[in-house]
């Protein structure tokens, strides 16, 4: 028997291979600091203006803010930058490290390092921090990662403002530090009446040594006051009054703007382009072609255009004529791919199967029941909100970035590799991120920008139309599952076959976003196990779309469980609870990372059944389904009620949720994320789908690339958190999967039909 | 040369007529709270009021606004319906990622105006051309329901 269940562990190994591309430098620990070159003196003389606590950069690191437009005071105050820092008027800045893009993480981090200090959160301001890996680590936001990287080092940075504090205070009222406490941002000796704030001995503070991280004593979560509650989104009172925050509001003195042409179909080469009549138009400043260096991920050959607004960069873009090169660009069609998908999953088994436990073909021999069924879904656009854009300005032999991104440190990286420069020549801002799902992961728009401000006078600003953001994305690639499953005499799985059939761009290994989901050997622990995998060929660039892998692996696993639970003639939930709980030595996560675990899978399955009301008898027409997900460090369950009508409408009349991340930091956000991505989900399930034909995107825009209306969205979304006191998770992901698999299991149950296939649309049925 | 009535205030641009206001209000204007998400009428980010109307800005050109009155993201809460609806959305945290929220708040300040106290059905037929990639609708629809009872 070749036990290969390491085929699951590297699941997410797409988003671990961009974040370690990008030769982060770790820090790990803030107040490792004390080690880096550290400039006494700078760090008094600024310690007037109150306490920064951290990394002094030798060279001056400016605050940064979103946008040049949106700097503030923050931003124009001392040339130091870390964590925390405090003014005299008793005003606390704590800096956010990583993108916000949506899942609330600016108001998350700084909510962290507030409550280890027991700032006063009404008193707090949270800045974005500047893109310096060498002060902050690794400063993306992917992969539901955020949180679990960021959690002790912004405790520990916390504490430590804090111990600094009451190390001030004690020696300027000569106390025992232990007799001090602290509460929002005044800390008090009771026996002697005495209390200051921690503004009025940020400077006293600035002076004492950095303490010992190894000193700190971290508050446990009965002493937690910000933690777990409800807050505002610290930038609402600014987002919602229209404020330049993102990056495509980037507005600099003399800035130009920019539109990119490449080649329809990925891979093609500029050969020739009508460039006198272009520049000659109103508006237009200049056009020229870029080379490239012929990968996807950073910069492709095209035509650009240099303009006085972005308008006039469009309109000129609609006249170019440009002959391509399109030797080695993409040819496939997906209608045709899907096909033979098909045939392959009619052959045979593939010779090598990854994952092999067990016997699967005495299984089959001895089994009380076999079903086979075969699923499938599309490639799906990230379309995000903001079309993909970069502010560049090649200025003093620096290039500077003002970039929406999930991966600054990368962009900084490419953009510099890119450009022959050294990386320390490149420095980035982040601006806020009109939503990611994984495709900012990629900085291509970035290292576009970068070669074209090159060759431009002053800054110029970037702007992708949103034909080219659905034209030049990076697909969740389609899937093809043929299952083949057996249940025993018992009603228990036994065996479980799966044929994957999926694409590779190297003709060896998975296409980004193609590889396994973990979810199987957490969820369908059959003791008989074995699984394939099909590559076809594929030029289309693809790349992690939220929750990758399990964003629709799971809709086909989940699916198929439930398939199996009704051939067994057994509850489909005590039969998922009893996959779960099943003892398969080789389907045990080998990976740290890893912290699937049964008992919270359990835990998450059951309290999602009995809210939504599991095993009630309901009206005909109606149905409830179920599914559960293990998914980027989080375990979630999601229940479906909902009625279909004779033309195959649907009506969702509630949803509950039960997710378990862990402790909850910020219960408003996180519970944002679960309505975001039930949503997100259905939108997917019921609509998405992209079209290749002949190597070219046929959906260009949302006239027929169907994003998910106010009308069709659940009235009731409930959601509950599992009580939990592991550390935090991220919750980006791990509502999304289920989803998906709840509603056609729940479909099932109402009509008797079994939808294979995303877009449930193919199957007639309306949100 | 043009002459806008924004956010009451005068403004002279030198634009062709045909360039949609969008950009006119962005680019040359400087107001960035009005958002580019698809320039075909499709999805709503580029919401304003035209004397006091629900418009995407990018299907209208500036040639064609005249004299009527434009407010903007930026200025919707000196109205009672725009502060009202700001204060709900930072009350219900409607926002995620916020890009599609101009569009949202300008719609639902427009509904508002028309219909104070709007049914589901009211408000599911005014919001639909915004769309939110986020999937912010459930508190979204929340907040409007808030809104219209502050
Ligand atoms: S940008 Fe105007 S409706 Fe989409
Ligand atoms: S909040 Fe992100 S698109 Fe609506």
């Amino acid at each position: 028997m070749s036990n290969t269940a390491s085929g699951f562990v590297e699941s997410d190994a797409y988003i671990r291979d961009l974040m370690n591309a990008a030769a982060v430098a770790k820090t790990g620990n803030p107040l490792a600091s004390a080690s880096l070159p550290l400039d006494r003196r700078g760090f008094l003389k600024l310690a007037g203006a109150g306490l920064v606590l951290g990394f002094y950069l030798p060279g001056g690191v400016r605050a940064d803010a979103e946008t040049p437009q949106a700097a503030g005071a923050a931003s124009q105050s001392p040339a130091i930058n870390a964590f925390v820092r405090i003014a005299p008027d008793n005003t606390v800045t704590v800096y956010s490290k990583a993108p916000e893009i949506g899942q609330g993480i600016k108001t998350a981090l700084g909510l962290i390092i507030a409550e280890e200090m027991d700032a006063d959160w009404n008193r707090t301001v949270v800045e974005q921090a500047p893109i310096d890996a060498k002060v902050y680590g690794y400063q993306g936001a992917g992969g539901s990662t955020t949180i679990p990287r960021a959690w002790d080092q912004l405790r520990q940075a916390g504490a430590a403002a804090r111990a600094m504090l009451i190390a001030a205070a004690a020696q300027q009222w000569g106390v025992n530090p232990a007799e001090i406490t602290a509460r929002d941002s005044v800390l008090t000796h009771a026996a002697s009446r005495r209390s200051a704030t921690y503004g009025s001995l940020a400077s006293a503070a600035a002076r004492l040594p950095l303490p010992d991280p190894g000193t700190l004593k971290l508050k446990t979560r009965d002493q937690y006051r910000l933690l777990g509650q409800r807050h505002r989104g610290v930038d609402d009172p600014k987002l919602v009054r229209g404020a330049p925050l993102f990056g495509i509001d980037v507005r600099l003195p003399g800035m130009v703007y920019a539109s990119y042409a490449k080649c329809p179909a990925a891979g093609g080469k500029v050969k020739s382009a009508n460039l006198d009549e272009i520049k000659a138009m109103p508006g237009v400043v200049d056009a020229f072609v870029v080379e490239g260096n012929g990968r996807p991920t950073e910069l492709m050959s095209g035509v650009a255009i240099i303009a006085s607004n972005t308008w006039a960069a469009f309109e000129a873009r609609d006249r170019l004529n440009v002959v391509w090169d399109e030797s080695e660009a993409a040819r496939e069609s997906s209608s045709e791919l899907a096909a033979r998908a098909r045939q392959i999953a009619a052959g045979k088994f593939p010779a090598n199967a990854e994952v092999n436990v067990g016997d699967v073909d005495r299984a089959f021999a001895n089994a009380a029941r076999i079903i086979e069924a075969y699923y499938e879904y599309p490639f799906v656009a990230h379309a995000n909100m903001e079309p993909q854009n970069t502010t560049a300005w090649w200025h003093d032999g620096i290039m500077e970035l003002w970039a929406p991104t999930q991966q600054p440190n990368r962009g900084q990286a490419l953009a510099a590799g890119v450009l022959g420069l050294p990386e320390d020549k490149v420095v980035v801002h982040q601006t806020r991120v009109g939503n990611g799902f994984g495709r900012r992961l990629l900085n291509d728009y970035m290292c576009e920008a970068a070669a074209i401000a090159r060759r431009v006078k002053g800054p110029v600003k970037l702007q992708w139309s949103r034909e080219d953001d659905f034209t030049h994305d990076f697909l969740r690639p389609a899937g093809y599952h043929q299952f083949k499953g057996a249940v025993d005499k018992q009603g228990r799985l036994d065996a479980w076959q799966e044929h994957f059939i999926s694409f590779t761009a190297d003709g060896k290994n998975p296409s980004a976003g193609a590889n396994y989901s973990y979810h199987l050997a957490c969820a369908c622990k059959a003791p008989n196990l074995r699984r394939g995998q099909s590559l076809m060929n594929l030029k289309a660039p693809t790349g992690p779309w939220r929750a990758p892998a399990c964003n629709a692996q799971v809709f086909a696993q989940q699916c198929f469980m439930h398939e199996l639970s009704l051939a067994a003639g057994r509850d489909h939930v005590e039969f998922l609870i009893d996959a779960v709980n099943r003892d398969v030595p080789e389907l045990a996560p080998r990976s740290r990372e890893m912290n699937f675990s049964p008992a919270r899978a359990v835990g998450v399955i059951k309290l999602c059944a009995e809210k939504a009301g599991w095993g009630k008898s309901l009206p005909k027409g109606r149905g409830l389904g179920l599914a559960w997900c293990y998914s980027h460090a989080g375990h979630a369950a999601q229940a479906v009620e909902l009625s279909v009508d004779a033309n195959k409408q649907i009506t969702i009349h509630r949803v509950v949720v039960a997710v378990d991340v862990g402790q909850v930091v910020e219960l408003s956000g996180a519970e944002s994320q679960a309505l975001g991505a039930c949503v997100d989900a259905l939108s997917m399930a019921f609509g998405q789908q992209i079209n290749i034909e002949n190597g070219r995107i046929r959906e260009e825009n949302f006239d027929i690339y169907p994003i998910l209306r106010i009308s069709s969205a659940p009235a009731v979304i409930e959601v509950y958190f599992a009580p939990s006191d592991f550390s935090p998770t991220g919750m980006g992901e791990p509502v999304f999967p289920a989803m998906p698999p709840a509603v056609a299991n729940a479909i099932f149950a109402a009509t008797g039909e079994r939808v294979r296939a995303m877009p449930f649309s193919r199957s007639g049925y309306r949100v | 040369m043009i002459t806008l009535q924004i956010n009451n205030q005068s403004y002279t641009v030198d634009a062709p007529g045909d360039m949609p206001l969008l950009w006119v209000l962005r680019d040359l204007i400087g107001l960035t709270g009005t958002k580019y998400g698809c320039g075909v009428g499709r999805c709503g980010a580029c919401t304003v009021h035209l004397d006091g109307k629900a418009e995407h800005s990018c299907k209208v050109s500036v040639g064609s606004v005249g004299k009527r009155a434009i407010t903007t993201i930026e200025a919707i809460g000196n109205t009672p319906n725009g502060a009202r609806i700001q204060k709900a959305w930072i009350e219900t945290k409607v926002a995620q990622c916020g890009y599609c929220q101009a569009g949202q708040i300008m719609t639902a300040t427009a509904l508002l105006n028309h219909t104070p106290k709007p049914s589901d059905a009211d408000i599911d037929a005014a919001m639909s051309g915004t769309l939110c990639r986020c999937g912010t609708y459930v508190r979204l629809r929340q907040a409007i329901k808030n809104a219209a009872k502050a």
